[in-house]
């Protein structure tokens, strides 16, 4: 995390006021959703989708297969793939063999994930981003701001310069005419591309179906459209039974915009079949590793892998809502990005990153699958010090002070006895606003950098406490 | 109940920085009748040194914390913080089988926040406090997200004579404190606080009045910063006030 | 190869052996109750509408062929070749493209008309979502290409929510390639959180309620 970054982001006053009031609306649009008047099974839904969620990735193994062999019974085909690469690879081969040039896409974190785009224009396909915020982006050469709003830190100024600058139109600031624009520059995209592409929110194993989940219509029209159809998936979205998104649709929608269901639900299980009119010839789903083994191999950890990707931890995240989508090291952005980014990646990799919270609990509160954010922040945070070696020598050294210290009762209040002499105390019982130089040890200084500190009281409780009963 | 022995973990801010609130509990505890004990080995629960990954220096103070408390027939905590830190993070730092563990089986269902003490043991809603003014209540996250308590302290709030409790639309957003996150990230910390005062001022109240003795040093702070003229209140003290 | 790559280093992640048996996945209580049809056509309607969508009754299929006609206002449209949709009348109507020869054909259709019409397997009554199953009579992208989408389905085709769809179609991949639950007028909020419908899918859906 870039600390200067992290400040330009939270003194830029307009930037601050799109994201509070995007993650605002979106946060009443949830509490509306989920209120115990409308929907009294809410916490029972959360606690079932836990559980499903622990029993298929405890047995993860058995309903990738059991998926596989559903996918490969209704005439599709299941790609294995360790690494980003080895997705590039097989998407680049296929376009070659089929002679496609042009790829739609509709949204997938997956793919952001492992840099699919960029690895595809190398090699010269056009791969266009059919969500209308990806499509943006797109435009616009940034990456995901938000899990489910991915253009929310731009406003509509903003898009009326990328789309006049990127597609050579005039320019248009009303939100309704933009989405016209796109609509009508997509629309071609998806008529002439040879392969859509999609990620999936879920992978039904007993019937091999891929579930996503949209708004737009961009996810039908990229699985119906061309005539090859890939789905790119990370191995943790199978969940046994269709019957199971009873429970997880319910959830989704109502964490992520407060819909109760989104406008589309797709299930799609292989290419078209006899006697239907329209669908895909081919139909393919890769199945991405990426890291997620490792991650899984973590019992104590391992719930991380059950986020359904709704965003409802970075909307009630008071951290988030400061820094914004950018700031955090990679495409997965907020609490949940600040517990799977390590343990993608290594936790010092970026080791500011798990003690970029207040431990508020927020995420845990409204997380529809009910992953304990805290309490994986908080292992997180014990191996980046573990493994940190001689850079936090010193913070090491002061808390090793602090647990001798706190062992020992009478050096404790010694100590403070000490430090309440010593501390200035300016007039009328003010706090502190600045300290000498002498006295302003870095921590003090960062702490008076935004507020006032309180001197230490003159007589310590434990004093009070003992004049109180000599009396 | 008259009688019935308490023992207090004023915390270490509160012993060192906030005295007072220490002082206030104990009064309003002795007036219910209950005869406090202050165990004057105590020092802090670990929580600096757990929150910052630091579970090794954290087990030693826990282990003193067990120490010092192991006959106490209640711990009452002025912090849902520290209070949270002893009854749900100490698990995490001993393995099943030690004894740790069994000491603190051995304290189950007796550490309890003050607020929830005086709800659900001592049973208290008037305790004979006045308090003329407008206050707004700070929900601490770790009280409400880890201890679920919500709606005692404002109970307790709704018997003090004079008082008018205003709630504020932020109440259950983060202080922005976060230990040592406030000097970690410090303008987004400082941040937070400036969002959450946002949202105080607009209640009009001149009290904030909370249960965690730390996030009122963080909004203080921030409110003598700002130069508003806003107090913060710890319950206990607006508890004992006549 | 990937996929033994990836299927050892999962079974060594959950100290599993391959082909090591499975507890049954975890139950949770189902809420399907019952509802009159009358009751759950109003929800139905009610959902939909808070969505935009528009809903119009038809005492008969041969009513409900009015509706349509009268809702299509002699523009071009294409209909999915669904029995119901003939016994309604859709059939031969003016304007209305019935079918197609092959894929192509038909998506260039699609994609040049102002309606799509279709019927629906099931509509949910809870949510307002439609239920289209792909097959010889119903399609992908009727519902799809063309500004506006005309649902006519039977009174009785309402169900009470996800639950009770799921009772009755448990497995959809086993009936066809595609079943998609379509909940009001395509739409996004990705600039600046405004809402704006019609995005790539119509902007515009009725639905004819035929019966009761």
């Amino acid at each position: 995390m870039n600390k200067n970054e992290i400040v330009s982001t939270v003194s830029n006053a307009p930037l601050q006021l799109a994201i509070y009031t995007a993650t605002g609306r979106l946060i009443n649009k949830r509490k509306t959703a989920t209120d115990s008047s409308v929907l009294p099974q809410y916490q029972d839904l959360r606690t079932a989708a836990n559980a499903l969620k622990r029993h298929t990735m405890d047995h993860l193994d058995h309903y990738l297969e059991q998926f596989e062999a559903q996918v490969a019974a209704h005439g599709g085909k299941v790609i294995y793939c360790q690494t980003g690469e080895a997705v590039a690879d097989f998407v680049l081969k296929l376009a070659k063999e089929r002679g496609a040039g042009l790829l739609v896409k509709s949204k997938s974190m997956t793919t952001e994930e492992v840099d699919l785009n960029e690895r595809l224009e190398h090699h010269h396909l056009e791969a266009v981003e059919t969500d209308l915020g990806e499509y943006i982006l797109q435009l616009a050469h940034q990456r995901p701001y938000h899990i489910v709003a991915p253009a929310l830190h731009m406003t509509r100024y903003d898009v009326a310069d990328v789309f006049s600058k990127s597609l050579a139109v005039e320019r248009e600031t009303e939100p309704e005419k933009q989405t016209k624009i796109a609509r009508s520059v997509l629309r071609q995209k998806f008529l002439d591309a040879g392969i859509g592409i999609t990620g999936a929110n879920f992978l039904v194993a007993d019937s091999g179906a891929v579930v996503v989940v949209e708004n737009e219509g961009n996810a039908r029209l990229s699985s119906s459209a061309p005539r090859i159809h890939i789905a790119i998936a990370g191995i943790e979205k199978i969940i046994p039974r269709a019957a199971d998104l009873a429970v997880f649709l319910k959830l989704l929608g109502r964490s992520a915009t407060g819909q109760p269901l989104t406008v589309y639900t797709s299930f799609l299980s292989g290419p078209r079949r006899e006697g239907e009119v329209d669908g895909p010839d081919e139909f393919f789903v890769v199945l991405l590793d990426n890291g997620r083994t490792k991650l899984l191999a973590d019992a104590e950890k391992r719930e991380s892998l059950y986020c359904i990707r709704c965003g409802a931890c970075l909307n009630h995240c008071p951290v988030y809502r400061k820094i914004g989508g950018h700031n955090y090291p990679w495409v997965y952005s907020g609490p949940i990005g600040a517990i799977i980014t390590p343990q993608f990646h290594g936790v010092q990799n970026d080791p500011a990153l798990p003690f970029a919270s207040s431990l508020c609990g927020a995420c845990a509160e409204v997380c529809p699958v009910k992953i304990d954010i805290p309490k994986i922040l908080l292992a997180l945070r014990s191996e980046v010090i573990q493994t940190s070696g001689s850079k936090t020598r010193v913070e090491r050294l002061a808390f090793r002070g602090f647990a001798w210290v706190m062992v020992h009762p009478k050096i404790f209040a010694w100590l403070g006895a000490l430090g309440a002499r010593f501390s200035p105390r300016p007039a009328g019982g003010a706090w502190i606003r600045k300290l000498p130089r002498l006295l302003a040890a870095p921590p003090l200084a960062k702490w008076l950098s935004q507020r006032d500190l309180p001197p230490p009281a003159e007589k310590s409780f434990r004093q009070l406490w003992k004049e109180r009963k000599k009396s | 109940m008259a009688g019935t022995r308490v023992s207090i973990f004023v915390t270490c801010i509160v012993d060192q920085v906030f005295p007072q609130v220490g002082m206030a509990m104990t009064e309003v505890l002795e007036r219910l009748g209950y005869t406090v004990d202050f165990p004057e080995g105590q020092t802090c629960c670990g929580q600096p040194a757990f929150n910052s990954g630091y579970r090794e220096e954290a087990r030693t103070v826990a282990r003193h914390f067990l120490r010092v408390f192991a006959d106490s027939e209640y711990i009452i905590v002025p912090a849902g913080s520290c209070c949270a830190m002893v009854s749900h993070h100490f698990a995490d730092l001993f393995e099943e089988a030690s004894p740790e563990r069994r000491q603190l089986e051995a304290l189950d269902g007796r550490v309890f926040e003050f607020s929830r003490f005086l709800a659900e043991v001592a049973h208290a809603q008037d305790v004979g406090a006045q308090f003329e003014g407008v206050v707004t209540y700070h929900d601490s996250c770790h009280a409400l997200r880890e201890l679920h308590i919500h709606s005692a302290p404002r109970m307790l709030l709704s018997h003090v004579r004079g008082l008018t409790l205003r709630e504020m639309g932020a109440a259950q957003e983060c202080c922005g404190f976060g230990g040592t996150f406030s000097i970690k990230f410090p303008e987004v910390s400082g941040g937070m606080a400036r969002t959450k005062i946002d949202s105080i001022v607009e209640t009009g109240a001149k009290t904030v009045v909370s249960i965690d003795s730390s996030c009122l040093m963080q909004l203080q702070g921030a409110i003598s910063r700002a130069g508003l003229p806003i107090r913060t209140m710890h319950l206990a003290e607006v508890l004992a006030s006549r | 190869m990937s996929r033994e790559a990836i299927l050892s280093s999962v079974r060594a992640a959950l100290s599993r052996k391959s082909g090591q048996a499975v507890p049954p996945p975890p139950e949770w209580a189902v809420t399907a109750g019952d509802m009159p049809v009358a009751a759950r056509i109003e929800l139905f309607t009610a959902r939909l509408e808070a969505l935009n969508g528009k809903v119009r009754r038809a005492p008969s299929p041969q009513d409900a062929g009015a509706v349509v006609a009268e809702i299509l206002g002699g523009k071009s449209a294409i209909a999915s070749p669904a029995p119901y949709l003939e016994t309604c009348g859709v059939r031969g109507m003016g304007g209305v493209i019935w079918g197609a020869a092959d894929p192509e054909q038909w998506r260039e259709a699609c994609a040049t008309v102002d309606f799509g019409v279709t019927s629906a397997s099931y509509a949910l009554a809870d949510t307002g979502s439609l239920v289209t199953i792909a097959g010889p009579s119903e399609t992908r992208l009727a519902s799809l290409l063309p500004p506006v989408h005309v649902a006519v389905i039977p009174a009785e085709a309402i169900l009470t929510g996800l639950d009770e769809l799921f009772l009755k179609v448990p497995k959809p991949a086993e009936i066809a390639s595609s079943m998609v639950l379509i909940t009001g007028p395509s739409r996004t909020a990705d600039i600046e959180q405004i809402l704006v419908r019609g995005v790539h899918g119509p902007g515009e859906i009725y639905v004819v309620i035929v019966g009761e």
